[in-house]
């Protein structure tokens, strides 16, 4: 399965917004955060500033978000996790109500409930949870209703590689595997479970090698490569769309950033932090693209911008919106 | 942190790490697991220094698999071992709660007293800094509900690290959960209250005695854990305009000290409950309940009043969480309703 160009630059532009999404994050999160404006003796107060409480970025790990979500239609299921940001805009996500929503918004995807490990966007297709492990029962239940429903509808569950040691990671594996169920479960392997290494906590080298477990197949894209990731994710949506059943694909990328924001990674190694960003699979895209005369240097540029705009507007829109009235918080317990 | 000469200040997270230490150092059976306990130090310092100190052996880091530790824990434990399993959120219990409620509560029952699981389980407990619904619960009157588990949630180092000592030479299963917002974490805006002068020597502070934090005669304010400064600002404020408050810090709920709470009522004959749990089924309507069942011999000058997150998921946006956690001003404003009201004859 070979991508097409216009495939091809989806997915650099895709990868582009996301980038510059987290990186605007970078920033936008510290606002606030740092002396003098709170007590005496703190580094930063993660409660302050326009975006408060915990952040992790997918800084990284695009290639894939945007590898896997080139296959998928609007009335595909993506459910990701605590580490949402790259998939929900790789899935369409509108980026300005997400935006608003991580700003606490009431033009937020929930009017500020929800927050950046709990974004819903139901119209795409789109949930998450801050819950390790979390994301694959919900995807075979979509999954599953796709199935009954007769329609030809494929679900996704990412998860972190950490979270695949977790008790769901084998019944989801098992009844994914029973059942035949449309599901593809995508895991990314950036190495870490916050501080802990993935070969510290994990029997086996491989998690796509888990499947044979549960007479799943398995498929591991050894590098952080968007085409290879698309070929993967290609054929096992395509499989599952097709009565197949689930596939389990496992990427090795990376997380440029720390765990969340603030973590002063005192457990990784530096050489490891600096030598990643080498392995950035954006600017190896670009020179792909123009190798391969898809897009030209003016091209990339315009690209650039409008990913720039894109990314900019989004953050003008959710910093420009009102917040939520006090009262709200009682509403939507139950509908 | 000054010098030994007893006036030693330690933040909660510092206090609750030395009381593992010191208790690792005494008796080899115990050790520590958990996520990121290790090299991390814990995400709120409660494991911090021990890696370096007692080696991987006794301070494991785990994976994330919350049943299969907190169970090994339990089975470690039936075995003569007192493991300490750390849940970084107490949130994340979901995922564990069988090896719990089913097990770790109630093998020591089934067993007739045979089987004893000295675990302690410590984990992070509230909100206020918009970590949203999944991250910023208290939970524990759930624990507390099932019997089996002693639930200890401290407000202050000198009781963390008082509490941890007792907590892990106890025979039985212990829930030990403290707030974020007390721990005096570098990245937290913190209560400083909580950051107390803590004794280097070992010390324990049995569980079932609440403490009068502040003495008063108009309205007792019962509460724990980060609340106990929220209650403290308020009783401040509250002494400015004439009210005397006084307070009590559960320091336990399971066993809890039911007899504090009726000595104080009795003496102020009002009573606020202030909690950062939910509502309904829970902690307030426990210690309202207490007083209910002794209105024969207690005299209410006004009927009990309760404080909590008020039956909804802890929301995201700030002025939406601000809105639902009980704040200064509001215990305030239900200590002024409660003195301002009465009980009808
Ligand atoms: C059930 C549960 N346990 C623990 C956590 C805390 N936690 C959040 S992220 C994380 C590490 C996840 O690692 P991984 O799955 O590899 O994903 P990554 O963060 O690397 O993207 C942990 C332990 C959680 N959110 N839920």
């Amino acid at each position: 399965m070979r991508c097409t160009p216009e495939e091809a630059l989806w997915m650099y532009e895709t990868m582009l917004v996301i980038r510059k999404y987290e990186e605007t994050m970078v920033k936008v999160y510290m606002e606030g955060k740092l002396p003098p404006h709170i007590q005496k003796g703190l580094a930063f107060d993660i409660g302050s500033g326009p975006v408060p409480g915990e952040m992790h970025l997918a800084a990284g790990q695009e290639p894939v978000a945007v590898g896997v979500c080139v296959h998928l239609r609007d009335d595909d299921t993506v459910v990701g996790t605590h580490r949402p940001h790259h998939f929900a805009i790789a899935k369409k996500v509108p980026l300005q109500a997400m935006t608003a929503e991580i700003f606490g918004k009431a033009t937020g995807l929930s009017r500020g409930k929800g927050g950046h490990m709990h974004l819903f966007d139901p119209a795409h297709k789109f949930s998450c949870s801050g819950i390790e492990g979390a994301s694959m029962p919900p995807a075979c239940g979509a999954a599953l209703a796709g199935k009954k429903l007769g329609r030809d509808s494929v679900a996704v569950a990412v998860l972190g590689e950490g979270a695949a040691n977790q008790g769901t990671f084998h019944e989801s594996l098992n009844l994914a595997g029973v059942w035949q169920l449309p599901v593809v479960f995508v895991v990314e392997d950036n190495g870490w479970a916050i501080s802990v290494k993935k070969e510290t906590a994990t029997a086996v080298t491989s998690n796509a090698a888990r499947g044979a477990a549960y007479g799943i197949p398995g498929v591991d894209v050894a590098e952080n490569d968007p085409l290879a990731v698309y070929e993967a994710a290609g054929e096992a949506i395509e499989r599952a769309r097709t009565g197949g059943g689930p596939t389990i694909i496992e990427v090795k990328t990376h997380r440029l950033l720390g765990h969340f924001q603030g973590d002063g990674e005192v457990y990784r190694p530096k050489e490891e932090v600096s030598g990643l960003r080498e392995l950035d699979a954006i600017p190896a895209m670009a020179a792909r693209l123009r190798g391969e005369s898809i897009a030209d240097d003016d091209l990339l540029s315009e690209i650039d911008e409008r990913a720039e705009r894109t990314v900019a507007a989004a953050y003008e829109f959710a910093r420009t919106s009102p917040l939520p009235e006090p009262a709200e918080a009682l509403e939507h317990v139950f509908v | 942190m000054a010098a030994s000469n007893g006036q030693r200040t330690l933040t909660m997270a510092q206090a609750i790490s030395e009381a593992m230490a010191s208790e690792m150092e005494r008796d080899e059976s115990v050790f520590v697991m958990g996520e990121d306990i290790g090299s991390y130090g814990g995400i709120f310092g409660a494991t911090a220094g021990l890696l370096d100190r007692f080696g991987p052996e006794r301070v494991i880091d785990t994976p994330i698999s919350e049943a299969g530790f907190i169970g090994t824990a339990l089975g470690a434990a039936a075995e003569g071992m007192r493991p300490i399993a750390e849940l970084m959120f107490v949130d994340f219990f979901g995922v564990a709660m069988d090896q719990i409620y089913n097990h770790l509560a109630k093998n020591t029952y089934m067993s007739n007293g045979n089987v004893r699981l000295p675990v302690v389980i410590p984990t992070a407990i509230g909100g206020g800094y918009s970590d949203g619904a999944q991250h910023s619960q208290c939970l524990y009157a759930t624990f507390a509900h099932v019997p089996g588990l002693k639930v200890v949630v401290p407000s202050n180092a000198y009781d963390a690290k008082g509490l941890m000592i007792e907590a892990i030479r106890d025979d039985n299963p212990v829930l030990y959960l403290f707030h974020k917002g007390i721990m005096g974490l570098a990245w937290m805006s913190y209560f400083e209250g909580a950051t107390t002068q803590v004794p280097e020597e070992s010390y324990t502070v049995p569980f079932g005695q609440a403490r009068v934090v502040r003495p008063g005669s108009d309205v007792t304010i019962v509460t724990l854990s980060q609340m106990v400064h929220k209650a403290q600002l308020a009783a401040e404020d509250l002494a400015g305009r004439g009210v005397s408050a006084e307070i009590l810090d559960l320091r336990t709920l399971v066993p809890l000290d039911r007899d504090a709470v009726l000595t104080s009522v009795a003496k102020t004959r009002r009573l606020l409950i202030a909690d950062e749990d939910y509502l309904s089924f829970g902690l307030s309507g426990e210690i309202a309940a207490i007083v209910a069942e002794h209105l024969d011999t207690l005299h209410m000058e006004a009927p009990v009043r309760r404080l909590a997150v008020p039956d909804v998921p802890i929301p995201y946006s700030r002025p939406l969480e601000q809105a639902v956690i009980p704040q200064v001003t509001d215990i305030v404003a239900a200590v002024e309703e409660l003195v301002g009201s009465r009980v009808t004859a």
